[in-house]
């Protein structure tokens, strides 16, 4: 198991050296806005900005490459299942049909392949940018700029904590599963589902009272330290703005904007030119 | 008690490290069940008690928190219409612990079978009206192919609730002190 699992990278390149606010910012519009489209042009653009951010943050291959082949598993997967389960979809999503070769319900259209690989992309864009973010961003830093763009600080700093006792609750995980396995538990493949799910209990109970315990001193301490007693809380990680974070800001708006453009120009999320 | 605006110093931590926890099962203690790529998410029966003991507000934050990160963590990419989904069912379950008080006095047999229908009801709302909705709207995905996946979520999560979420409360409840546990004595 790896012991840091955000395997957040401090570094100097540009991209670590835009705040938290700025990455968090971008990486939410860019997502939901490459979610939104289905035009090939846009989303192959993003990719491209995407791994040229992965490449300009020195992001070493063999930090990311375990979540490559996850992810790439994952993505195979899913273009497979959407083939079971719908093999003729690209077909009515584009209204046309070019049969390659095959007939009947799974004959394999141009349409089909070209949707899938519209998927495909998506997720080449996707998951770059999402590691980009998550290799280059101090989870501090990440929490002060939710609180920056709107989010209560409340909630801001609920996903402090979250970061902040994930690998506390990780190590005290590790600890009671060695200690159920030293005690006869047998959570390995070769247990039966019954004994595995009571194995899971086993680990689960003291899990629970161990949390609900620090739920209460830590709140308890948070109290005493006047914690919610104000409207505004200021932010140990508070950055302010350089002139890099208006520009890269800008950067995304332009994109923001091309896509409202292509949305407006196709007259929906489909581009289509066959 | 002066009412507060906003969530309580108790619920922030709750959520916090109430997601710290719902994470770290969700990404290491998965049974498998035999069937291929599906597992019984210990993490949702966590979810569960969470959101008996702290409300919907606290339950909702959990699942949406913890799924948004744990999908960023684990995949690079965040599933919104799940981690959606997956907050729509944090919401009800709180809901409908408070309403039964899940984890006030003793988790009888009556309390037993509302929790377990509440947690069913709330599953199949989440996992296949939300989930399956999402993906079709968001992602444009095929409806056949993501209503199979919401009825195997769904029925999972379910099953694991069923076992694992109604025994974690049954053991949380015998450790609290008994709404009535006081007489009084003239």
């Amino acid at each position: 198991m790896n012991h840091n699992i955000f395997g957040f990278h401090p570094g100097t390149s540009i991209i670590h050296r835009l705040t938290g606010t700025t990455k968090l910012v971008i990486f939410l519009a860019l997502t939901i806005f490459g979610s939104l489209s289905f035009d090939l042009r846009y989303l192959i653009l993003l990719s491209v900005v995407a791994l040229v951010a992965l490449y300009v943050a020195k992001i070493k291959w063999a930090d990311v490459r375990t979540i490559v082949w996850l992810v790439t598993i994952f993505a195979v997967i899913n273009l497979m299942l959407i083939y079971v389960f719908a093999p003729q979809y690209g077909v009515q999503l584009f209204g046309s049909k070019t049969v390659l070769f095959g007939s009947g319900h799974y004959a394999l259209t141009f349409e089909q392949l070209y949707y899938e690989f519209i998927v495909f992309v998506k997720y080449l864009f996707a998951v770059p940018l999402a590691l980009v973010f998550l290799l280059t961003t101090n989870p501090s830093e990440f929490a002060a700029g939710l609180n920056r763009i709107g989010i209560s600080y409340r909630v801001a700093y609920a996903v402090a904590l979250a970061l902040r006792y994930i690998p506390d609750i990780q190590v005290s995980y590790q600890t009671i599963s060695k200690v159920q396995q030293a005690r006869g538990h047998d959570l390995s493949k070769k247990a039966s589902l019954w004994k595995r799910l009571k194995g899971a209990l086993g680990i689960m109970v003291p899990l629970m009272f161990a949390s609900l315990n620090q739920i209460d001193a830590v709140s308890q301490a948070m109290d005493l330290r006047r914690f919610g007693k104000q409207k505004r809380r200021t932010w140990y990680y508070a950055q302010s703005f350089a002139r890099i974070d208006w520009l890269a800001l800008g950067f995304a708006v332009a994109l923001i904007a091309l896509e409202m453009y292509l949305l407006w120009q196709n007259g929906g999320r489909f581009w289509y030119p066959f | 008690m002066q009412k507060k605006k906003g969530l309580s110093t108790k619920a922030v931590v709750a959520t916090g490290i109430g997601t710290a926890v719902f994470i770290i099962l969700f990404k290491f203690l998965a049974i498998p069940t035999g069937i291929a790529n599906t597992q019984i998410n210990v993490a949702q029966a966590w979810l569960s008690l969470i959101a008996s003991i702290f409300g919907p507000l606290v339950g909702g934050l959990v699942a949406f928190i913890g799924h948004a990160l744990n999908d960023g963590i684990s995949y690079g990419s965040i599933w919104w219409s799940w981690v959606i989904a997956d907050g729509a069912f944090g919401v009800l379950i709180g809901f409908f612990a408070r309403y039964l008080h899940v984890t006030s006095g003793t988790f009888t047999t009556k309390k037993i079978i509302g929790f377990n229908i509440a947690q069913i009801v709330s599953n199949i709302i989440a996992w296949l009206i939300i989930a399956p909705l999402g993906d079709i709207f968001i992602y444009s995905e095929p409806a056949a192919k993501v209503f199979t996946q919401g009825v195997v979520s769904a029925s999972l999560n379910s099953i694991s609730t069923a076992v694992l979420g109604t025994a974690i409360i049954a053991i949380y409840t015998r450790t609290q002190t008994k709404k009535d546990s006081l007489e009084y004595e003239a």
